[in-house]
C-alpha cells in the first residue's frame, strides 16, 4: 500500500534574500541546503555588498509550496553562518533586476531590425564587429527573456545573465 | 596580544582544557602526529584509543548523552574523517554534541590529491552542524572554542574542525580565552510569552490532552526533566515519549503510556489518533512517529515546543509554535498554568483516563511465553527485572532488539537510555557503550545487541579490554537480521533475502579470545542465573542469549497505516498490503 503525501498547495516563485558571513565554503553551505532537500533553484547572485568584505548577499530565486517555502526560510535560517534570511516576496514590494549581455550575428536589414529592438528594450551596445554585436540589457526577468526570443529570430549567437539582484523597496533594509 | 609562543597543537590542547574536556576517542594517523606528540606531553586529558574511527564518534555519543557534556573525537585526514562520516551523522540526526578534530593534509597540498588527503570540510558538511578548515594557527583557538559554543548551544549537533598539519606545527601567541560570541549564530532559547499563554489557554480548555515528548528535553538537561514531570503531574494528563526521549518521564508512573510510534504501545498511538490538544515537546514528528501523515491525530490542535524552528511545521503543521529551549518554556508554562488554575480550577480528565485504560487492557506488549525457548521479550523483562536496583545504563544496536529494549525496559531518569534513533546505526551501542563507560567507570552497563549488528564494530573488544571496561553485552541471537526479516515477512512474502546470519563466530570463544568472559544461554530457565553471573563478572561479557528465531517485534503501526490501525501480537496473521512493498 503506497501512502503519498500529496500536497494539495499550488507553487510559487520566491526571491530570498540571504545575509551571510563571506568565508569559504558558505555558499556551497547555501546551494548545498537546496540540492541536499531537494528545493529548486531558478536564479542564484552572490558577492560581497560591505565595503570590508566581510559579508556577501545572496539571491536566490526559488519555487515552492507556501510550507516549502517556509522551510526554506527556516533551514536557510538554522545555517551557522546566516546572518539573514529574506522572503522578499512575502515581505512586500521590492524591486527585481537582472543583467544579460546578448551575442548577435547579423547583417543587414537584420542588422536594423537588432538596433531598433536594442533601442526598444533599453539595451547598450558594448562591442561591435561588421557582423555582430554584444548588448547589454537589464531589466526584471521577463523582459530579459523577451529580448532574447527577440533576437532569437535576428541571429542570437549566445547569451549570459547575471540571475536575480533583488532589494525591497522603501528606507528599511532586510 | 603577544606573549608565549604556543604550537598549533599544544594551543588545541589547551583549549580544550579550558573548555573543560577530560577525554578524547581518537585513533593516530600522520596528519595528527603533531597532536598526539602534544597529547603525549600532558597528562589532563586522557585518550582513549579505539580500533575504528566511527566507534570514536559514538563513544563520544555515548559519552554525551550519559553525561550532558560534549563528547571530542580526534581522527587523521582522509580514512581517519571519512570513517567518522557515519558517526557524525548519526549525532547530527540524534542532536547530540560532538567536536571532532580531523587532521588535514598541510595548506599548501590541499587540493593536490596529496596522500591521505579528503575534502573533509565538503565530505561533512551535510552530516554536521557546522565545520572548519583552519588555515591559520593565528585563529586556532578562538575556533576550537567557537566549535564548542555551536556543538552545545541552541539544538546540538557535530562539528569538525579540520587543522592542517602544518597550522599544528606553526606557532602563535594568540589565545582565546572567554565567552565566544558569534556574529550570526544566535540560538534563542525563549520561548515567545504570548503563544506560552496561548498553549496554556488550548490546554487548559482540552478534554482529551496529551504530552508527546522527545530526546528535546533531554537535550534541555535535567532541569528540563524535572519540570516536565512537574507539569505532567500537576496536569494529571497522560504522557507518551519518542524512542530518543525516554527517561525524561519515569516509566513506572501511571500517567506514562509508553513509547509512541511504529512500535510503540496500543494505548499511546491510540491516544494521539484521539487527543483533542497534543503539546509536543522536544520531539520533531518524525515518520517513525507519525506513520501516515495524512491521519496523524486528525482531530487535535497541535502546540509544539522545538529549539530549532526548521523542525515547527516540517512535516506535520501545528497551531502554536514556540521556538525555544524546553526547560525555558516549561518553566513559563508551568507558572501559566497554575496561575489559571488558579483562576478556572482544574478541568478533569476522568473520561479520559477511562478510554485509555481501555486500551491499556488490550496489554499490547503481551507475548507468548515458551518453556523451551526465549522469548526475546522475556529476555529483556528479566534484564529489567534483575538491572532495576542498579545504578544501570543500557545502549542498543539497531533492530528489533531495540525496539524489544525500548518496550520492555523501563527508564526513570533521563541520561540513561542510548540508541540511534534518528540514523539507525547498526553498530552504535557497543562503542556508545564504551564511551558510557568511561563516563560513568563504577555503573553498570550495558549495551543490548542483535548478533548482527554487534558484528558491526566488533572490534572495539580491543579497546574496552585495554581500558578495563566491564561492558556488558547482552546479544539477542536469533541468527537473523531480525527486523529485517520481519519486514521480509511482512511486505515481501517472506521472502528472506540475505537476511540470515550465517558463519556466526562463538561469541564466547570471541570473547575468550580479547581476554573477556563469555556466557551462552538457551533455556528460559537459565536466563536469571546467566544474567546474575553477567552482573557479577568483572570485565567485560558478553552473553549469547539465543532466542527465538522467528519472532516479531509487536505491537507495530505497519508502514503507511495510521496511529489506530496497529496490528497487535495476537493478531499475528500479518497482513500482506496491496502494494507487496511498504514506501518508508
Amino acid at each position: 500500500m503506497y501512502h503519498t503525501h500529496k500536497e494539495i498547495e499550488i507553487a510559487a516563485r520566491h526571491t530570498f534574500s540571504i545575509i551571510v558571513d563571506n568565508e569559504a565554503g558558505v555558499l556551497a553551505r547555501v546551494i548545498g541546503l537546496f540540492s541536499g532537500r531537494g528545493y529548486n533553484i531558478e536564479h542564484l547572485t552572490v558577492a560581497p555588498v560591505d565595503l570590508q568584505g566581510s559579508e556577501s548577499r545572496i539571491t536566490v530565486v526559488t519555487t515552492g509550496t507556501p510550507h516549502v517555502i517556509e522551510q526554506i526560510q527556516a533551514q536557510l535560517d538554522r545555517l551557522v553562518p546566516v546572518h539573514k534570511v529574506g522572503d522578499l516576496t512575502a515581505s512586500g514590494p521590492h524591486i527585481e533586476r537582472e543583467l544579460a549581455l546578448i551575442k548577435v550575428h547579423c547583417q543587414n536589414e537584420k542588422q536594423q531590425a537588432a538596433l531598433r529592438i536594442a533601442e526598444a528594450f533599453r539595451a547598450k551596445i558594448v562591442d561591435s564587429s561588421f557582423e555582430s554585436y554584444i548588448f547589454e540589457v537589464t531589466g526584471k526577468t521577463d523582459k530579459i527573456r523577451a529580448f532574447i526570443r527577440l533576437m532569437e529570430d535576428v541571429g542570437l549567437v549566445e547569451a549570459v545573465r547575471t540571475g536575480v539582484a533583488a532589494l525591497t523597496r522603501g528606507a528599511q533594509p532586510l | 596580544m603577544s606573549g608565549k609562543e604556543y604550537s598549533g597543537a599544544e594551543i588545541i590542547i589547551n583549549s580544550l582544557v579550558d573548555l573543560g574536556v577530560e577525554v578524547i576517542f581518537g585513533y593516530p594517523g600522520g596528519a595528527v602526529l603533531p597532536l598526539y606528540d602534544a597529547l603525549f606531553e600532558q597528562d589532563k586529558i586522557r585518550h582513549i584509543l579505539v580500533r575504528h574511527e566511527q566507534a570514536a564518534v559514538h563513544a563520544a555519543e555515548g559519552y554525551a548523552r550519559s553525561t550532558g557534556k560534549p563528547g571530542v573525537v580526534l581522527v587523521t585526514s582522509g580514512p581517519g574523517a571519512t570513517n567518522a562520516v557515519t558517526g557524525l551523522t548519526d549525532a547530527m540526526l540524534d542532536s547530540i554534541p560532538v567536536i571532532c578534530l580531523t587532521g588535514q593534509v598541510p595548506v599548501h597540498l590541499i587540493g593536490s590529491d596529496a596522500f591521505q588527503e579528503a575534502d573533509t570540510v565538503g565530505i561533512t558538511r551535510h552530516c554536521t552542524k557546522h565545520n572548519y578548515l583552519v588555515r591559520d594557527v593565528d585563529i586556532l583557538s578562538q575556533t576550537i572554542h567557537e566549535a564548542f559554543y555551536v556543538a552545545t548551544s541552541g539544538r546540538p549537533g557535530p562539528v569538525v574542525v579540520d587543522v592542517p598539519k602544518d597550522v599544528q606545527i606553526f606557532t602563535s601567541s594568540t589565545v582565546h580565552k572567554g565567552q565566544v560570541k558569534h556574529r550570526s549564530y544566535r540560538p534563542e532559547v525563549k520561548g515567545d510569552i504570548n503563544a506560552i499563554r496561548e498553549a496554556v489557554k488550548l490546554l487548559s480548555g482540552a478534554k482529551k490532552p496529551i504530552f508527546y515528548t522527545g530526546g528535546g528535553v533531554i537535550n534541555s538537561g535535567p532541569a528540563a526533566a524535572q519540570l516536565l514531570r512537574e507539569i505532567v503531574q500537576f496536569t494529571g494528563a497522560p504522557i507518551t515519549s519518542t524512542l530518543m526521549g525516554l527517561g525524561a518521564y519515569p516509566a513506572s508512573d501511571k500517567q506514562f503510556l509508553g513509547m509512541l510510534g511504529m512500535h510503540g504501545t496500543y494505548e499511546a498511538n491510540h491516544a494521539m489518533y484521539d487527543c483533542d490538544v497534543m503539546i509536543c515537546v522536544g520531539a520533531r514528528f518524525d515518520d517513525r512517529v507519525t506513520g501516515r501523515l495524512d491521519a496523524f491525530s486528525p482531530n487535535s490542535k497541535k502546540i509544539h515546543i522545538d529549539i530549532d524552528r526548521s523542525s515547527i511545521n516540517k512535516t506535520v503543521r501545528v497551531d502554536v509554535p514556540i521556538v525555544g529551549d524546553v526547560a525555558h518554556v516549561l518553566e513559563d508554562m508551568l507558572k501559566l498554568w497554575k496561575a489559571s488554575v488558579l483562576e478556572k480550577g482544574q478541568q478533569s480528565y476522568d473520561d479520559w483516563w477511562v478510554q485509555i485504560e481501555k486500551w491499556r487492557e488490550r496489554d499490547c506488549l503481551k507475548y507468548s511465553q515458551s518453556d523451551d525457548v526465549i522469548m526475546p521479550q522475556y529476555a529483556l523483562e528479566r534484564l529489567q527485572e534483575l538491572t532495576k536496583e542498579k545504578d544501570v545504563y543500557f545502549t542498543t544496536e539497531v533492530g528489533q532488539h531495540q525496539m524489544w529494549a525500548a518496550q520492555f525496559l523501563k527508564f526513570e531518569d533521563p541520561n540513561r537510555w542510548m540508541t540511534s534513533g534518528g540514523l539507525g546505526t547498526m553498530g552504535y551501542g557497543f562503542p556508545a557503550a564504551i564511551g558510557v563507560q568511561i563516563a560513568h567507570p563504577n555503573s553498570l552497563v550495558i549495551d543490548v545487541a542483535g548478533e548482527a549488528s554487534i558484528q558491526m564494530n566488533i572490534q572495539e573488544l580491543g579497546t574496552a579490554i585495554q581500558y578495563g571496561l566491564p561492558v556488558k553485552i547482552f546479544i539477542l541471537n536469533n541468527e537473523y537480521m531480525g527486523m529485517v526479516r520481519q519486514w521480509q515477512e511482512m511486505n515481501h512474502g517472506s521472502r528472506y533475502s540475505q537476511s540470515y546470519s550465517d558463519s556466526l563466530p562463538d561469541f564466547i570463544a570471541l570473547a575468550k579470545a580479547y581476554g573477556g568472559h563469555g556466557i551462552v544461554v538457551d533455556k528460559p530457565g537459565d536466563v536469571d542465573g546467566a544474567i546474575k553471573e553477567m552482573m557479577e563478572t568483572d570485565g567485560l561479557v558478553i552473553v549469547d542469549c539465543r532466542v527465538e528465531k522467528l519472532a516479531n517485534c509487536f505491537p507495530m503501526v505497519p508502514s503507511g497505516a495510521a496511529h489506530n490501525e496497529m496490528i497487535l501480537p495476537e493478531e499475528e496473521e500479518i497482513r500482506e498490503f496491496e502494494g507487496g512493498a511498504a514506501l518508508v
